[in-house]
């Protein structure tokens, strides 16, 4: 259940100003007064004037602030204040170097698209803000004496408001009248929380009871509560009526803005919080800003930029100054005085000229690279969002960014951090075996028809004509045949007809979202227990009827009864029909409960507190006993003690069990109770609870209506029984348990029910008294249900214990007198209540426990295969035990059954110590010791596929320490053995062991340990980590990691609401992490690069020109081509690139996980790749300069002749760059080079046709004209971009040849023709996928199969005509190439590793073909053995076994519980496969972990 | 609490399925490796190769003659007199034999040049008054700001043309001098033409205010540069057309050089008569020097140079050899690629996975 915690990001946000003013009167507390009182004074005199109205305004900005504002914002951004700092400095004459206010034209460029932008994004908030704020509701107004019509904006604090069905709530309103008997409300909180459950809402207890409408006009009260917060969870207060009377309130009599009223015709409310002070609005927090790891390295090559360009601007200063000195006093005819006419010292020129230059390099830091990135990622997340095979169909929801900048990252992932429930696997909780006293039901039947689902998903992908259907659950005898008998009552199913996918997102589309689907509600009962539970009412109902105790029944049979009915009861399950969707089915029982008796009661028990009121009616014991059963995560939510215990006195009165017999309920509304049972809905806020309760339907014990005060239960032959529900107390994550105390229809005891976590309960049950029979057969039932316990654990399922106890009226009364003292205590209630609730839950009385099943997602074992392929290490961080995690983990192919576990469980702080020491100690022992021995290694390169691990590459940013092996180790560690590994002493050698681990698993850890873990490993090991969970338990884990995903399940929208991305489901991970975080990153990386380059190559030409100017700062490009060549001219074929360009195809970059390692490694762009593309830039900026130059010299040319083709060729060098380092050419890219190459030229010949005089300094007039009938500008067209790329070109041509990266091999593997591709393909997918089977032959690509093959492949293969079919062949060439080592040799071959990541190859799959290449890995297995023993015998240790299912090592570091902290436990077993399960769990010393195969 | 556009259907918010949006647009993936690359290689070196020899042979048909006379034969005492600034309008004039041995064919352009002369230093070359030179009556009384500090004299008086550029126009004067059979004869100098045509019709104009001014009362009032002999109206003495801002000197002067190493246009050959109607035949010529310009302040040198042009300019030799250096580079890189191919890639190599 992973709704524990409350959502950590609960920051106080800022209240609006005004009401900070009030604060200092008003101090802690909000009084609440209501309008109509004080309708008559205006304004001043009304107490409430001073809280937020409810008109909402989300803008940012108003029309006169938006200039300043949005200005303000942009110049956070430093690099704008650069620009304009660069703009203003034109503007000073002695420095100027271009017209000034062409200076100004690129930033006010820039500061416009973005302001045009903010303004668009404002704009649309205020239309959103308008049309909510003109919504309608009702308002009471006082003038009128009814509800009148307003808008919502109009709605102030204090309005009385009226609501109705399927209405929004226009603010955070105090529930006073609900048209519902019961007194409640109905609401649905998708929008809040995304739970589309329904919550009852409840009518403030004072108010209950109103017979009579609730008349505003006859309310005097005043409301004292909290300020405003953003607790969704909490609310507290009281309500002060006029006689003094106080009465708390609580969340369940808040109705939050923006739900929406179900199922309720009208209720009548208070406005408490409004506008921007609702809840609702507070959690309102806007996406989220991140910088990416790419942003931050390219960071520090901006800083670079500046440091050349200050470099640049020096050396030119210095080089003016001495070019000035070296005429000395004789000034030459061209040396042009200053203005004034004085002259100008070689320094103080050399000062003015270094500012000039700054103006004049400006370029090179680029000021439309920023503005760029975010285009491209814009663009980029449009396309993840648009991608089909992100969107899933049976939720109709698709990828969601919600983080817009960094969307990179997600191709530099290097650890994942993973929730297990929700996130792998299904959070659809199928019930799938149960043991009740001591007894194992297997609930065979059912598992055959849980496997058949799996089985007809696979089948309806072919045929969906087939209407693959599920039985109905009440043909009991079908779901014992075989499956043909299913097939055959398909037709009869109206509800599955289509595909599993169809019928869910039909079930989904319908309004009850929470659980309908069939899989879930359709449970086979187990026969045997079946038939025990139909004796067993058939005997109560033969004992009802000849009026004997019931507890004359055979106590097995009365725990089974008491099983299902603690199934039934111990939830908060909402009870629906669905053809009337969110129709209650109501049924109301009368009791007669005498007032007077009520009175005395409480006055007894309760002297200091007031009655509940004057106007008590005959049906207020009713309405003010109404217990709520909300509040799953609140931590207790039951109000109303002291009329619960004027109805047990009431009860003992008159002591009659008849009314709660009453067969059928005297009056239900609306539709009769015909409605077949099956089809009621049960609602659930946790999966798990109606999967118990479908289970329980099973067995005929179903759950038929729920009311505050009371379960109605339909028993077989007993019919409906009513327990009258005393008290509920809720689920909550650190008792992990949850309580109903209901008053036993049949044996008129108060009982309690109990279910939770098995670890609590067993904790609980009350130590049998080994004296009587009774006590051993309790004996007996705790260590059998343990047993069993820890099967269901094995076998991945969900253990709930279900528990009972009885409580005599008088420890009931006591215990809720102090409960009641705690309920009322305005300091910490909390603590209070959860005291309460422990003193509650004690000496239980084991009845028994249920295995539910967490079905995996699809596709999570591949995902994980893949994307550990793909070098990215997992951990799965769950709150669920450990047996369960490790099952699952299993399951996903997480954990390998052949690789061994490090399991740590440890006590105390030392003990924990002593672990990671050992464990430390055996990981050298067993890997680092030993990778001398070759046969270790090899051992190391056959066994472990998956280790690529980033930090192993020497140039990886990452390893701040050395390389670190990942073994194929799994390391288990619990959540208390956490907590202390986590310590400040201990995480150091913590993370050494873990990083050495393939897998890591941590169980039973909290929210708060979910993050920390994340936070460590993100800060020390300095990687990047990705955090994917779905429920509120992972929100905090979500915002520490670097990437925060959010599965958009059923758990409710918190995770969704802090992560970054959102996906519909886990395997979607796949592809956006491999495809579009790869493609994401390379087209970034490449872009940001080529940024630089450009840059640099535009501006180092201006430099060039220096040495021929006198290093007077004239730029020989004109103004105008110099400020728009980046920001026009060379602009759009980048963005084309940077957002369209695909390296690898998305089929093989999901095909080649390995490819990913590109990213994470850095490789597109790492620090050296900028100095590389410095150093190019400047080498083309050579050429360009050259060439023209030498071309021109000595001739008549003048400077803007000759500037231009500079600016020509220097356009087309850039251009046709882009053309080389661009992957894929789609008809954009060359629209976009085309388009520019138009722009510059129509720009040029515009700009030098339209005015002679306009543009001084500079004046340009027809030069293009000129140029281009000029035959030499044309030849210098052709010579000089042709030679500036050469060495590119000849460089990328032989790297393609000669030392491929893997991801330009995947490149080639896509142009091979599909069928060819798909071979090589799968052949790697075997052997990438099971390690251990015989290794496939190692393939060469060099000769693909050709059976009358295309014309080009051919061609491109001209041996390849001789071959037939994928000849697989060892490339001896590369074993002689490669290093002496044999095994280095031949994974060299694998041309997919880089050369320099030797030490961890991709591939550990030697390539073996013939005899000869078998037996090295017959010896690796030998190897394997040996280096095992070794370690075996350097491990001084008890040897016992614990085998894992089928893995052949375990290891387990238990401490001895004696405390002696030098026994550590190696726990080893590669020999011994099977243990009888019971008989370990005998030998178990206390420890937590029983392992069981 | 935005709000959702409802698209009607089940499944409403499922992305369209075009090749855009699925990033599936059919796409050129060229691959560099060494053999899709290769014949792009060796296409282009030939390429390089055929154009480089085209265009040496047609550079080795031109002829070009250059004499530097700053300070050559008679020359050498002017120079000496222009040190002194103190002699800067006394007139000096000077003789220097070219001799041509082979002759010149077609038009002929005789050029003066300028070393070590920085007509490109930035502000330098933003002191003048495009306005002033379009003949703007305003700007003639009221240059602009970029000319300081030759904006007006020391009376006040505007400068007409105003600005450095204007201020240190070459004002060297050649007269070109066939010794032929027939004794010396002054060879026919076209001193027009040598322009822009749209700096001479379009960005060069005379100030014009009435209709029967002459020239000089149009510049009334104005002020000749410093360093100037003459006011701007009396620049041309033959040619009264060739006078003011449109005298044709003074617009290829105005046009800046872009290297501190340059040539500006003096004149062309007028092939009217014999024995000039061909070009300028081979036998000794003499320059007739006005040696008014000062060049020893910068260390320059002044030389006059006599040549014909191809169709893409005058003699230099630098893009021919740079076509056939970059063959030979293509070449060279072609080779070696091919040894690669040959030796790695051919197989496949680079195919395995």
């Amino acid at each position: 259940m992973a709704r524990d915690g409350e959502d950590p990001g609960m920051a106080k946000t800022p209240k609006v100003k005004r009401q900070r003013k009030k604060k200092t009167k008003e101090n802690k507390t909000r009084t609440v007064h209501a309008n109509l009182l004080y309708d008559h004074a205006k304004g001043e005199e009304n107490p409430n004037r001073h809280y937020a109205n409810n008109k909402i305004k989300t803008t940012k900005y108003t029309v006169l602030s938006f200039l300043p504002k949005n200005l303000f914002e942009q110049f956070h951004r430093f690099a704008n204040v650069y620009f304009v700092f660069i703009a203003l400095l034109n503007f000073v004459p002695v420095v100027n170097a271009f017209q000034p206010e062409l200076a100004l034209a690129p930033v006010v460029f820039i500061l416009s698209v973005t302001a045009i932008k903010d303004l668009w994004e404002d704009y649309r908030r205020h239309r959103s803000d308008k049309e909510i704020n003109h919504m309608d509701c009702l308002v009471f107004s006082r003038v009128e004496r009814r509800y009148v019509e307003k808008y919502w904006k109009e709605v102030r604090v204090g309005d009385f408001i009226k609501l109705r069905c399927n209405e929004i709530l226009p603010a955070d309103v105090l529930l006073l009248s609900s048209s519902d008997p019961d007194r409640l409300c109905h609401i649905e909180t998708a929008t809040l929380d995304g739970e589309t459950n329904l919550k009852q809402r409840q009518v403030v207890r004072s108010f209950f009871d109103l017979d009579c409408d609730f008349d505003p006009l006859k309310y005097y009260s005043i409301i004292e509560c909290e300020k405003p917060n953003n607790d969704l969870n909490r609310f507290r207060g009281y309500i002060i009526h006029r006689s003094g009377r106080r009465d708390a309130l609580y969340k369940e009599n808040l109705l939050l803005r923006g739900c929406t009223i179900r199922n309720t015709e009208e209720a009548v409310g208070i406005v408490i919080y409004a506008g921007h002070e609702t809840k609702a609005m507070l959690n309102n927090n806007g996406p989220r800003y991140k910088r990416s790891k790419l942003e931050r390295q390219m960071n520090v090559d901006v800083f670079w930029c500046v440091i050349i360009l200050l470099v640049m601007c020096l050396f030119t200063a210095v080089g003016h100054g001495l070019w000035m000195f070296q005429y000395g006093d004789k000034r030459p005819v061209f040396d042009v005085l200053s203005p004034e006419g004085t002259d100008l010292s070689p320094i103080m020129s050399a000062i003015y000229l270094f500012l000039t230059m700054i103006i004049v390099f400006q370029v090179l830091i680029p000021i439309s690279l920023f503005v760029s990135i975010e285009i491209v990622k814009i663009c980029q997340v449009y396309f993840i969002h648009q991608d089909m095979e992100l969107y899933d169909e049976e939720t109709d929801s698709q990828l969601q960014c919600r983080a817009l900048n960094i969307t990179e990252d997600l191709g530099q992932m290097q650890y994942i951090f993973s929730d297990k429930t929700g996130t792998l696997t299904e959070n659809k909780m199928v019930f799938r075996r149960c043991t009740v006293a001591g007894v194992e039901y297997s609930h065979d039947a059912n598992a055959r028809r849980l496997a058949m689902y799996q089985e007809m998903d696979s089948e309806e992908e072919e045929c969906t004509s087939h209407g693959g259907t599920l039985p109905r659950r009440d043909s009991v005898a079908s779901h014992q045949s075989a499956r043909v008998v299913l097939r055959s009552q398909s037709t009869k199913s109206h509800r599955r007809t289509g595909s599993r996918a169809e019928a869910k997102r039909a079930s989904i589309l319908s309004k009850h979202t929470a659980f309908s689907s069939p899989m879930e509600k359709d449970i086979t009962p187990d026969p045997q227990l079946l038939d025990k539970v139909n004796e067993c009412s058939s005997q109560m109902e033969f004992m009802r009827f000849h009026s004997q105790p019931t507890s004359q029944l055979p106590s097995d049979l009365a725990d089974i009864i008491d099983f299902f009915i603690a199934l039934t009861v111990c939830n908060t399950v909402v009870v629906s029909s669905p053809n009337q969707p969110r129709q209650k089915v109501r049924m109301r029982f009368e009791l007669k409960s005498p007032v007077k008796t009520i009175e005395d009661f409480i006055k007894r028990f309760t002297p200091s507190r007031l009655t509940s009121g004057s106007n008590s009616s005959s049906s207020s014991s009713l309405i003010t006993s109404r217990s709520s059963n909300k509040g799953c995560s609140s931590m207790l939510s039951s109000p109303s003690a002291e009329s619960t215990l004027t109805k047990l006195d009431e009860e003992k009165h008159h002591g009659s069990l008849e009314h709660a017999f009453s067969p059928v309920p005297p009056c239900y509304d609306g539709k009769a109770w015909n409605i077949e049972e099956g089809e009621l809905r049960y609602e659930a806020e946790s999966p798990d609870e109606a999967a118990l309760v479908y289970a329980a339907r099973a067995y005929k014990c179903s759950l038929v209506g729920r009311l505050p005060d009371q379960v109605t239960v339909e028993l077989p032959h007993l019919g409906k029984l009513s327990f009258e529900l005393l008290h509920t107390l809720g689920f909550d994550s650190t008792r992990k348990r949850m309580s109903v105390v209901v008053r036993h229809p049949l044996t008129d005891q108060i009982t309690v029910y109990t279910k939770g976590a098995d670890s609590v309960i067993m904790d609980l049950i009350k130590p049998p008294d080994t004296g009587n029979s009774k006590g051993k057969r309790q004996k007996k039932i705790v260590s059998r249900t343990q047993n069993y316990l820890n099967l269901y654990a094995a076998d991945g399922l969900r253990t709930l214990c279900i528990a009972k106890k009885i409580l005599s009226k008088e420890q009931y009364a006591c215990w809720l007198q102090r409960h009641l003292e705690a309920e009322t205590a305005i300091q910490g209630r909390e603590e209070l209540l959860f005291e309460s609730a422990l003193r509650l839950e004690t000496n239980l009385q084991l009845l028994g426990a249920t295995g539910i099943e967490d079905r995996l997602q699809d596709g999570v074992p591949e995902t994980i295969a893949s994307l550990r392929q793909a070098g990215l290490q997992i951990w799965v961080l769950t709150g669920d035990k450990q047996e369960t995690a490790v099952n699952i983990a299993y399951a996903c192919k997480l954990l390998d059954p052949e690789e061994e576990i490090l399991t740590l469980n440890a006590d105390s702080q030392e003990a924990c110590a002593l672990l990671l020491e050992e464990s430390l100690h055996y990981i050298q022992a067993k890997f680092l010791c030993n990778s001398t021995d070759q046969s270790t290694k090899a051992f190391h390169n056959n066994f472990i596929p998956f280790d690529i691990y980033p930090s192993s590459s020497p140039s990886s940013s990452s390893s701040h320490t050395a390389p670190f092996m990942v073994h194929r180790l799994g390391l288990v560690i619990d959540g208390r053995t956490l907590a202390y590994a986590l310590d400040k002493t201990l995480e150091d050698k913590f993370l050494a062991v873990a990083r050495s681990c393939r897998s890591v698993l941590c169980c039973r850890s909290t929210p708060l340990q979910k993050s920390m873990v994340v936070k460590l490993v993100r800060n020390k090991l300095k990687v990047m980590t990705l955090a994917i969970g779905d429920g509120a338990n992972d929100v905090s884990m979500i915002q520490v990691a670097d990437v925060g995903v959010g599965i958009s399940g059923q758990e409710g929208m918190q995770a969704v609401m802090a992560s970054d991305f959102a996906l519909p489901r886990f395997r979607y991970l796949k592809k956006l992490l491999l495809v579009h975080g790869h493609w994401c990153y390379s087209r970034l990386a490449n872009m940001i690069l080529y940024f630089f380059y450009k840059n640099a190559m535009f501006v180092a030409l201006i430099f060039w020109y220096q040495f021929y100017c006198g290093f007077s700062g004239s730029a020989m490009i004109d103004q105008w081509y110099l400020i728009f060549f980046n920001l026009m001219f060379s602009a759009f074929p980048q963005l084309i690139t940077g957002t369209l360009d695909k390296d690898v195809s998305a089929e093989t970059l999901q095909q080649l996980p390995q490819l990913y390692v590109n990213g994470q490694n850095s490789e597109e762009y790492k620090p050296y790749m900028f100095w590389m593309n410095m150093i190019d830039a400047f080498y083309q900026s050579l050429i360009c300069f050259f060439i023209p130059y030498f071309a021109y010299a000595d001739s008549d040319v003048d400077l803007f002749t000759w500037g231009t083709p500079i600016t020509t060729l220097a356009l087309f060098t850039i251009l046709v760059h882009l053309g080389i380092e661009t992957k894929t050419w789609t008809w954009m890219n060359w629209l976009s080079i085309s388009f520019s190459i138009a722009l510059f030229f129509t720009v040029a010949l515009c700009y030098n046709a339209s005015c002679p005089t306009c543009y001084s300094p500079s004046n340009p007039y027809w030069t293009m004209q000129r140029l281009l009938q000029d035959p030499l500008f044309y030849l210098l067209c052709i010579i000089t971009p042709i030679a500036a790329l050469l060495p590119r070109y000849f460089y990328r041509a032989c790297q393609g040849t000669l030392f491929p990266s893997p991801v330009q091999v995947g490149r080639q593997l896509d142009k091979l023709p599909a069928e060819t591709r798909r071979n090589i393909l799968s052949l790697s997918r075997v052997k990438v996928g099971s390690p251990l089977s015989p290794k496939p032959p190692f393939l060469s690509l060099s000769k693909p199969p050709v059976t009358g093959g295309n014309k080009k492949d051919q061609k491109s293969f001209p041996s390849s005509k001789t071959s037939q079919g994928p000849v697989l062949q060892t490339d001896q060439q590369g074993q002689r190439r490669g290093p002496t080592d044999s095994e280095r040799g031949l994974s060299d071959l694998y041309t997919l590793v880089p050369t320099e990541i030797d030490t961890l190859p991709y591939t550990k799959d030697a390539p073996q073909l013939s005899e000869e290449q078998q037996s090295p890995q017959t010896k690796d297995s030998e190897g394997l053995d040996k280096s095992l023993e070794t370690s075996d015998l350097s491990l001084s240790g008890w040897i016992t076994s614990t085998p894992l299912l089928t893995q052949t090592d375990s290891i387990q570091l238990n401490l001895l519980p004696d405390g002696d902290a030098q026994c550590v436990r190696y726990t080893r077993d590669s020999v011994e496969k099977v243990k009888p399960a019971a008989q370990r769990t005998e030998q178990e010393t206390g420890q937590p972990l029983h392992v069981t195969s | 609490m935005g709000k959702v556009k409802e698209k009607p259907g089940p499944l409403a918010r499922r992305p369209d399925n075009s090749a855009f949006k699925q990033q599936r647009l059919p796409a050129w993936s060229p691959m560099l490796t060494a053999n899709t690359v290769l014949p792009f290689f060796y296409l282009m070196a030939l390429i390089c190769l055929l154009l480089g020899v085209w265009l040496l042979l047609t550079v080795q048909s031109t002829h070009e003659i250059k004499k530097d006379y700053t300070d050559l034969g008679t020359c050498q005492l002017c120079h000496e007199m222009r040190k002194d600034v103190s002699n800067a309008n006394k007139p000096c004039s000077c003789r220097v034999d070219i001799p041509v041995e082979k002759a010149l064919k077609g038009d002929v352009f005789i050029y003066y040049g300028l070393r070590n002369f920085h007509q490109n230093l930035r502000r330098y070359m933003d002191s003048r008054d495009d306005g002033q030179m379009l003949g703007r009556q305003n700007k003639l009384k009221d240059p602009s700001t970029y000319c300081m500090p030759f904006r007006k004299d020391k009376d006040g008086r505007p400068i007409a043309p105003c600005g450095a550029v204007a201020n240190s126009m070459f004002n060297d004067t050649f007269i070109l001098k066939y010794h032929g059979r027939s004794g010396p004869e002054v060879v026919p100098l076209l001193r027009t033409g040598i322009t822009w045509y749209t700096d001479k019709n379009v960005k060069y104009r005379n100030p014009k205010t009435q209709e029967n001014f002459t020239l000089a009362q149009e510049f009334n009032g104005t002020a000749k540069p410093p360093f100037w002999g003459k006011p701007v109206y009396e620049l041309d003495e033959h040619n009264p057309i060739n006078n003011g801002f449109i005298n044709e000197a003074l617009i290829v002067w105005m046009r800046e050089a872009a290297f501190p190493n340059f040539k500006k246009l003096y004149g062309v050959l007028h092939r009217a008569q014999k024995p000039f109607i061909n070009g300028l035949p081979v036998g000794n010529y003499s320059v007739e020097i006005s040696y008014n310009f000062p060049v020893q302040y910068f260390r320059g040198r002044k030389e006059v140079v006599l040549t014909t042009l191809t169709w893409f300019g005058g003699q230099n030799h630098f893009l021919p050899i740079a076509y056939l250096v970059t063959s030979s580079l293509i070449f060279l890189m072609a080779v070696g690629l091919t040894v690669v191919w040959w030796k790695y890639g051919k197989g496949g190599k680079n195919m395995k996975a």
